[in-house]
């Protein structure tokens, strides 16, 4: 499942060959808008391994009411709601664009019924454009009630309908927000994933300052909540790793609060396969080629093609 | 035009208060040269997230002010919180990040009509890059708290004031000046920037008498290069993100300036 890691050289992740270990964090970077803004340099110097689309849903989303984000003590909270064009929006606009890129394509889609995640994945089954699916499983099933990526039955049964409909690799993106990610996990490698990636925003929540003590006291995101990233996550995503890495086989993409290589090749020691850059894209569009180089820095100087797992 | 794509440490070659202002003067020897109502995302290189509360954490944009000969760019902040508190500390000889410029700046004002250029507060920054490519022909009309927040105002020879407590020229609104120099004069387009509340007084103004208008917007923004869809605003084609299809939007696109409740510093 996975060759030599630590960045050097060609690695195989489900299949899929990448330059080195570090890819995007689904919804943390819009190739398509940043070659608008940086041109041609961005396709030469691509900064991922991969590129994991924003989430696709069936409908189009115009996405919550701003203001959309808030900092906070190291990291912050977004409330953007899944803007995006909808999957036949996608498929004419944005797809045609992606499958330019210079990297494997990952499409993250999200569906809010058992079918819909279905009627996504059968879609892009087809397409040789592109590589892999990431199921984003953070939302609740309407049916259900349950959220799809918080409850170990849920998840089963999602991948029971879902997994026939495609031979390409199924990453399921687990939800930091539930008792047992492990659990879940355990589930997902049970009923056929390929590789799972983790971990998922933190519910969060900040009140509007300007009504502070005031009787009109609101939530400030348009949203009422969001989710919470960047490096005030790191601990978190590291401990959800190697608890995942406990229970599973599977290949893991490990994310959360990576700004530099050290962090990478913590995630990678905790039992990561791939790590994956978010927020750190926001402070600097070149933090994924940087941190790649800082890891195979941290690699060169050990001699270790990648950082020793860590013990439980 | 692109933008380089990463983001460059530079070094500040001047930094000093005007009245309540501070003006931070940083080269850029690599960029290209900006266009009016264009912006940078910044970040001061060092103590930048670990600072009290661990905060400022994301870049901050910024129109530039002006735009010098030998590629030195003048920023113009006001402290409102850790962030610009940050960039007013900076001193000449420490470092930026500064990634940009970004955006779509101002565009050409429509033939046979004379620009107004309309500032408020740090708004004043695009308006003075624009005053300078536009030369003498431009009128600029600036709005201000009082008198120490408008001394940053000795940058734009010629601009006419307007100051809330009439510490320095007309005592009101910055629109009230507008409004008198469209009623003499309808055959007129604006530019302006500055805060929400005379954005939209601004842009619904300009709507009842028909004059064209461009309003250099702002929004709480994370990265300035279109990957956090943080910075929408809301238009008659949906939410756009401001800083792709912005900062200077066209008036009749944009369906409220008004703050949804607040902007973060």
């Amino acid at each position: 499942m996975l060759g030599a890691g630590g960045g050097r050289g060609v690695i195989s992740f489900c299949g899929i060959e990448l330059a080195h270990p570090v890819v995007n964090a689904s919804g943390t970077f819009d190739a398509i808008a940043a070659r608008r803004v940086f041109g041609d340099a961005l396709l030469e110097e691509f900064p991922f391994a991969a590129f994991v689309t924003k989430t696709v849903t069936v409908e189009p989303r115009q996405g919550n009411p701003p203001p959309r984000l808030w900092e906070l003590a190291g990291g912050m909270i977004n409330s953007i709601g899944l803007p995006n064009k909808g999957l036949a929006g996608f498929l004419r606009h944005d797809l045609p664009e992606l499958a330019d890129l210079p990297v494997p394509l990952v499409v993250n889609v999200m569906g809010f019924t058992r079918e819909e995640v279905a009627r996504l994945v059968e879609t892009f089954a087809e397409l040789d454009a592109v590589a892999a699916l990431e199921l984003n499983v953070s939302c609740p099933n309407v049916k259900t009630g349950l959220v799809m990526g918080a409850d170990p039955g849920e998840t089963a049964a999602l991948l029971d309908v879902v997994r026939p409909r495609t031979t390409k690799p199924l990453i399921l993106k687990l939800t930091p927000n539930t008792a047992a990610p492990a659990d879940v996990a355990a589930a997902a490698e049970a009923h056929g994933a390929d590789a799972v990636s983790l971990i998922n925003t933190l519910r969060g929540m900040a009140l509007d300052p300007d009504v502070r003590f005031q009787p009109s006291a609101r939530p400030w995101l348009g949203g009422g909540t969001g989710g919470v990233s960047g490096p005030a996550v790191r601990a978190i995503a590291l401990v959800q790793v190697h608890e995942v890495r406990a229970r599973v086989r599977l290949p893991i993409v490990g994310m959360g609060g990576v700004q530099r290589g050290r962090h990478a090749a913590d995630l990678l020691a905790a039992g990561a396969d791939l790590v994956a850059v978010g927020t750190e894209s926001f402070r600097d569009p070149r933090a994924g080629e940087r941190v790649s180089r800082e890891l195979r820095e941290h690699a060169a100087k050990t001699a270790l093609s990648r950082p020793p797992a860590v013990r439980a | 035009m692109t933008a380089p794509f990463g983001r460059r440490r530079v070094p500040v070659t001047a930094a000093g208060a005007i009245g309540a202002h501070t003006i931070v003067t940083v080269v850029d020897e690599d960029g290209p040269r900006p266009e009016p109502g264009q912006f940078y995302m910044l970040a001061a290189a060092e103590r930048w997230g670990g600072g009290e509360d661990e905060r400022p954490f994301l870049p901050r944009a910024f129109s530039h002010m002006r735009v010098h000969a030998d590629n030195r760019l003048d920023f113009v902040l006001h402290e409102v919180g850790p962030g610009t508190r940050r960039l007013a500390e900076l001193e000449s000889g420490d470092e930026v990040w500064l990634l940009g410029p970004l955006g779509h700046g101002f565009r050409p004002a429509r033939s046979g009509r004379r620009p107004i250029l309309v500032g408020g507060g740090v708004g004043i920054a695009p308006i003075t890059a624009l005053k300078d490519e536009l030369g003498a022909t431009a009128l600029v009309l600036l709005g201000f708290r009082d008198a120490a927040h408008a001394a940053v105002a000795e940058r734009v020879p010629g601009a006419r004031l307007a100051t809330d407590d009439g510490s320095a020229g007309h005592q009101g609104l910055v629109t009230d000046l507008l409004c008198a120099e469209l009623g003499c004069d309808p055959r007129a387009e604006v530019f302006a920037c500055g805060p929400h509340g005379m954005l939209e007084a601004v842009r619904v103004l300009c709507a009842e008498l028909g004059v064209p208008a461009q309003l250099a917007m702002e929004a709480g923004m994370a990265c300035g290069y279109g990957a956090c869809f943080g910075c929408v605003v809301p238009t008659r084609d949906g939410y756009v993100r401001l800083c792709l299809e912005g900062p200077v939007l066209d008036a009749a696109e944009v369906l409220s300036c008004s703050a949804p409740a607040g902007v973060a510093a």
